[in-house]
């Protein structure tokens, strides 16, 4: 179990950013996405990795219990990532219609010094 | 519990999806709201400074859940300063920003200024590490949205850059808030202050991978080198007046670093102890003299002013990695300097922009030139630090700070000949710009009887009087900590001596848990 989840973390944070360091915008963000499950299955397991065990007290009986905490800030990164990936696609879509490419560089003019 | 604490998150939270349901397709009531929001933070602040200069560490419990389960704000001296400087900074930028005509030129440039303000006061304000995560990402997602305001294909190519390069900071901040929780168990700083000095030293190979992963973050913010890529296109293609309002997003990383590395990872903690001593002090450095190259060899004036931010990152820092009272009051009073100052040249830098474009290079004269040339030259004198403006006194306060320190030739060195440097490049970029132009081969044809002058086109601003009166405004708030420096020292002085005795903010927030 611990090690499926940290070669899962491992393999995917090594192939998100082998990812992002390509040239083009649609690679990247999918680097960006993979980095991104990445740290929340990371997140998930700073509670320590606990099996059949819910993150509620019980407080009729006593039963293993797993620590609520990382799965909140899990919730709380999963939406923030979903809707950074939405902002970025959408920029890098609008920024793809106008230049009519999507390199993730921006080109400058070597003579005047120019960008575009 | 003092409700003010929560007010200046809560103000702009309130009037920016105002602004953006109930005045879509009203520009002018959107502009009063969006100054009246403005007015309204810089009272809250004042109310904040006032409260927090007594030296008293207050808290604010969301949800009434006792430190540390529950979210804390806290103020403190520091927090009340910052969040001050926002306030003073958001008003002259909101007001150009509508003399300029800046906000028409896109939707939602109120609201989203809104949000942007809500994120950064937040972040100033919270002391919880990981609400303090949210926070940037809230001030984040705005300023994905001012820095793309307008449109264009360069700045929206800038803009993915910026986008990809703050997610994976992101990123990492999640992985570094993952390992310290992993090895704490909690994320309030205070608490985290205690647990981590009773981590026997044998176990700290994870602490300290999560405190460098965190100073990698907080350095990214800031824009130290090797990490400062981000900034000089994305401040150069972000339209001027949002540039200007960056000014206090780098110094949210500063804040981070400060916060951080004096409350939870202090001075005296064995486990992260070489960290800022053997890597901060040397990447501010690098960080100095690469802005001051960069400024020399800018041939548009959006990287020039935007290398001229990196030089103030590298003073500050440097300031900061010092790690002595002493020279983190220096520091602070060089940043409130170095913000307002960054922002007076972003400004500057938009009426040469709207006149006669953006490269560094001689075209045709300008109108306005001499009045726009003095603010440049006011600029140009604070961010290299000449006398008379506080950039002087703060630079001389960060370098008589450096005097204990063992390598304080080598600070001296650095900060003196960058200084140097950096006149070099404003003086270019200066004369290229406003003298140049009125060279014979670049003038404008004379008339045929040789005595009439050409009269010069209206200026580019809907309304110039109030674009300027923004920027003589800035001037004036230089002016004033130039003057006012003697109080100024002694505030910071306070928050410095409050910064290094963090037990009292430990003691502050975790009252709770005695009871």
């Amino acid at each position: 179990m611990e090690f499926l989840l940290a070669s899962a973390v491992g393999v995917m944070t090594a192939a998100g950013i082998f990812l992002i360091l390509r040239r083009r915008t649609f690679p990247v963000i999918l680097g960006l996405s993979l980095v991104t499950y990445a740290v929340n299955a990371f997140l998930f397991a700073t509670g320590r990795l606990a099996l059949n065990a819910p993150p509620v007290l019980n407080k009729y009986e006593d039963v293993a219990y797993t620590d609520p905490l990382p799965q909140a800030l899990v919730l709380t990164a999963i939406v923030i990532s979903f809707g950074m990936t939405a902002v970025i696609v959408m920029i890098a879509l609008s920024a793809y219609l106008t230049t009519k490419n999507d390199h993730i560089d921006i080109s400058v003019d070597k003579k005047t010094g120019e960008e575009r | 519990m003092n409700h003010w604490i929560i007010a200046p998150v809560v103000l702009p939270a309130i009037v920016a999806p105002f602004i953006v349901m109930v005045l879509r397709h009203h520009l002018d009531l959107q502009r009063i709201f969006s100054v009246a929001g403005c007015l309204g933070l810089l009272g809250i602040a004042a109310t904040l400074v006032a409260q927090a200069s007594t030296g008293d560490i207050q808290t604010y419990e969301l949800g009434n859940w006792p430190a540390p389960f529950g979210i804390v704000l806290v103020l403190d001296r520091l927090s009340a300063l910052m969040v001050g400087l926002t306030a003073i900074l958001a008003l002259p930028i909101v007001l150009y920003a509508i003399g300029s005509g800046w906000d028409e030129r896109g939707q939602h440039f109120h609201a989203l200024f809104q949000f942007q303000l809500m994120g950064v006061c937040g972040a100033f304000l919270t002391g919880d590490a990981f609400n303090l995560f949210v926070f940037f990402e809230v001030l984040l997602i705005a300023s994905y949205g001012l820095m793309t305001h307008g449109g264009g294909a360069v700045r929206l190519k800038a803009g993915v850059q910026y986008v990809t390069y703050n997610l994976l900071g992101s990123t990492l901040f999640l992985f570094a808030l993952g390992t310290l929780y992993a090895v704490t168990g909690t994320l309030n700083m205070a608490d985290l202050a205690v647990r981590v000095a009773q981590i026997p030293a044998e176990d700290t190979a994870l602490l300290r991978v999560g405190a460098a992963l965190l100073l990698l973050v907080f350095s990214i913010k800031a824009a130290v080198l090797p990490l400062h890529f981000w900034l000089p296109s994305s401040y150069a293609n972000a339209p001027f007046p949002v540039a200007a309002l960056f000014a206090i997003m780098t110094k949210v990383g500063a804040y981070a670093i400060l916060r951080v590395y004096t409350l939870v990872f202090g001075p005296e903690l064995d486990a992260t102890a070489g960290l800022i001593a053997a890597w901060m002090l040397p990447a501010a450095l690098v960080t100095l003299a690469v802005g001051a190259i960069g400024v020399l060899g800018a041939r548009q004036i959006g990287r020039l002013m935007a290398f001229g931010v990196i030089t103030s990152m590298g003073t500050l820092l440097v300031a900061i990695a010092l790690f002595t009272p002493e020279a983190t009051s220096a520091g602070l009073y060089y940043m409130m300097h170095s913000t307002l100052a960054a922002a007076l040249l972003f400004l500057v830098a938009d009426l040469i922009n709207n006149r006669r474009g953006a490269a560094i290079f001689p075209t045709h004269p300008m109108q306005q030139s001499g009045l726009i040339a003095g603010l440049f030259f006011i600029g140009a004198i604070a961010l290299a630090g000449m006398p008379p403006l506080s950039g002087f006194i703060g630079k001389l306060l960060v370098m008589d700070a450096a005097r204990e320190s063992p390598n304080y030739w080598v600070v001296w060195a650095v900060i003196l000949i960058s200084s140097f440097v950096v006149i070099v490049g404003m003086a270019r970029a200066g004369s290229q710009i406003f003298w140049k132009s009125h060279d014979a081969e670049h003038a404008p044809e004379p008339a045929d009887d040789g005595e009439d002058v050409m009269p010069l086109p209206a200026p580019p601003e809907p309304q110039p009087g109030l674009a300027f009166a923004s920027v003589f405004a800035l001037v004036a708030g230089l002016a004033a900590l130039t003057l006012f420096a003697g109080p100024a020292t002694t505030y910071t002085e306070g928050i410095a001596n409050q910064l290094f005795a963090p037990q009292t903010y430990i003691d502050a927030v975790l009252k709770g848990e005695s009871e």
